[in-house]
């Protein structure tokens, strides 16, 4: 379970969160939505703890994200944005670096490692050097990468990225999956159909503030409005006015 | 310390399957040296050998009217052959470049030399042009060489000695050993080493940290349960390494160089055999440490692989200051010299190539202050990798 009480971040004069306060609890995907600079990315980057904010907490399962980063890391599988791999390893070596930094005995990675393959469907390229890749499969590999060592909590910067309609279809599934394994799913994504389709709770931020913060019904309940679309242009008005 | 070494082996792993790592660190650094090196020995024996021994051909206008010095000539060496038809011409050939040196021999010179006077005679050259002044001094000193001996002899015949003539008899003593000779070319080599040794792990400094940020690797890495101290240590081991390697070669390729120059014709025996090898690697390994913190360090500091590229070629170059300072300025090695980096290897390497004792305080300074100011610099790199700057 990832909570988040009043973050506030600034990056010299530009304030990029102003209090963000949300949670996301176990076996279930929360979506975090907003136009782009809304501060989707700086919220995730506190909570993998690359970033650590001016003011507010955050902890994964309990656990505070500045006072005990590694022991929030050791929670957490994160996907940040444009996530690049290393061109001169195959796929699985990709993988199988990051299971070793996690933690994972030889003999558990390997077998770890080939789940992972198996389960992203990445088998046919995963020997490759990964100099050349796609956009597509470098995601996968680093989703994969980000999922070997089966971690509680799940952070992706929007993860649909540059991905086809057949790879974001398993992409999907793949998140159906560690929600009904009981996860916490945190994804973020300027894309209303993505989120639509996906969530069971969605927080909008717009301008380093939560707009709203509701299940999907709730939020088409509280705007008014029926359409999703609708109900996020509303949010972000409502801000705006503020 | 298991993350340490996970790091340190994908690291070691990653560069090696990279043409441009292994290209700097393996070839260029190692086999540059030697090269340069073969070059410019090459180039000075040439000039300093084939002097005596080779045949040079000499233009004389006059050759009739001095057939005694003529002969004198053939003996050092030097071919009569024909030159340009008079005075005017032969200015204008050396002039111009086509010929080097040109003698002219008066009609009067028998003439003179019969009545004991000064019997004259003119050498052409230009001496601005090195490459021709080496045969024009040639000539002019077997010309003075068959002077010497015609006044030896007229003095002889006046029944006085020529030794009347020699007030003062200078002999040179020269008191530095054929290693110590050796010294002021190979002096040169220490400079190639630590060359070598700082082009081994550039690519891999950069490549570990702004070539990461660059490819957005560096934040997924960041937020895996480790430390962000471990990964920068492992990074600067891998980079440790392959600069100790490069430096190996190095030294083994010049080993294996210094066999097939002919130094001995240099006056030359560089004491450069595989213990001095081993030795010179344990003297200059402490400038690993230094060298790799050195150039991660600057490297963290760029944005971009471009400009990471641009900082570390200043490194490259500032560790050759000192030792081109004390090159020129010629000074022996002092204690306090042994407190600056580079410097001290190269100070110590040289005695140790010249075949002098070791100075032990000095090695022991050397090895101690460059440890302790790499250990310095890592710590400051590992501090540094905690700056939320540095994803940029």
């Amino acid at each position: 379970m990832i909570v988040v009480n009043g973050l506030e971040k600034s990056f010299g004069t530009v304030r990029a969160l102003s209090g963000v306060s949300f949670t996301a609890p176990d076996g279930r995907i929360t979506g975090l939505l907003g136009p782009n600079g809304a501060g989707k990315s700086t919220t995730l980057r506190v909570l993998y703890t690359v970033l650590r904010p001016d003011a507010g907490t955050a902890s994964i399962d309990g656990i505070d994200v500045v006072s005990n980063g590694l022991g929030a890391r050791r929670r957490i599988g994160a996907l940040p944005h444009g996530a690049g791999l290393y061109p001169h390893l195959s796929g699985r070596e990709n993988i199988a670096y990051y299971a070793a930094l996690c933690g994972i005995d030889k003999a558990t990675a390997d077998d770890k490692v080939a789940g992972i393959i198996d389960l992203l469907d990445i088998a046919a390229f995963a020997d490759r050097r990964t100099k050349g890749f796609s956009q597509g499969q470098r995601t996968k590999i680093a989703l994969a990468r980000a999922l070997v060592h089966d971690p509680q909590n799940i952070i992706l910067d929007e993860p649909s990225n540059g991905l086809d309609v057949m790879a974001i279809r398993s992409l999907r599934e793949l998140i159906f999956r560690l929600k009904a394994a009981g996860r916490c799913v945190l994804f973020s994504s300027h894309v209303m159909q993505e989120v639509a389709a996906l969530c069971d709770d969605i927080c909008i931020i717009a301008q380093g503030r939560v707009a709203l913060d509701d299940s999907v019904d709730g939020i088409r309940e509280r705007t008014g409005c029926d359409d999703l679309e609708d109900a996020f242009v509303a949010a972000i008005r409502m801000v705006a006015d503020e | 310390m298991r993350t340490l070494l996970i790091v340190f082996v994908k690291e070691v792993i990653d560069n090696f399957r990279d043409r441009r790592t292994l290209v700097s660190a393996l070839l260029m650094g190692p086999l540059l040296g030697p090269m340069l090196f073969a070059f410019v020995i090459n180039l000075s024996i040439e000039r300093s050998l084939s002097d005596m021994d080779r045949s040079m051909k000499l233009p004389v206008i006059g050759a009739a009217h001095a057939p005694n010095l003529m002969r004198f000539l053939q003996s050092r060496n030097l071919e009569i052959v024909d030159a340009p038809a008079d005075r005017e011409a032969a200015i204008a050939a050396v002039k111009a470049g086509d010929i080097d040196v040109v003698v002219i021999v008066p009609a009067g010179f028998g003439a003179q030399l019969g009545a004991g006077e000064p019997a004259r005679v003119e050498l052409v050259s230009d001496q601005s042009d090195q490459e021709a002044e080496r045969d024009a001094r040639r000539a002019r000193n077997a010309i003075a060489a068959y002077n010497q001996q015609l006044a030896a002899l007229r003095l002889i015949s006046r029944g006085v000695s020529p030794t009347v003539l020699q007030a003062i008899n200078v002999d040179d003593v020269d008191v530095s050993t054929p290693s110590g000779r050796s010294g002021i070319l190979l002096g040169m080599m220490s400079y190639f080493f630590i060359f070598a040794l700082l082009m081994g792990g550039m690519y891999l400094a950069i490549d570990t940290t702004a070539g990461e940020r660059e490819r957005g690797s560096l934040e997924p890495l960041l937020s895996l349960p480790v430390t962000r101290e471990q990964l920068m240590l492992g990074k600067v081991a891998a980079t440790c390494m392959f600069m100790a390697v490069s430096l190996m070669l190095s030294l083994w390729s010049f080993f294996f160089a210094l066999r097939f120059m002919p130094l001995e014709q240099l006056g030359m025996t560089p004491n450069f055999g595989p213990g001095v090898v081993l030795a010179a690697f344990f003297l200059l390994a402490p400038f690993i440490l230094l060298g790799a913190a050195l150039m991660t360090l600057v490297a963290s500091f760029t944005r971009s692989y471009k400009e990471a590229q641009t900082w570390l070629s200043v490194v490259l170059i500032a560790p050759t200051l000192p030792i081109l300072v004390v090159s020129i300025l010629n000074v022996r090695p002092r204690l306090e010299f042994m407190f600056v980096p580079s410097l001290s290897q190269h100070l110590v390497l040289q005695d140790l190539i010249k075949n002098e004792p070791l100075q032990w305080l000095h090695v022991a300074i050397s090895v101690t202050s460059t440890l302790l100011l790499g250990s310095a610099l890592t710590w400051i790199c590992a501090k540094l990798y905690r700056r939320e700057g540095l994803l940029g």
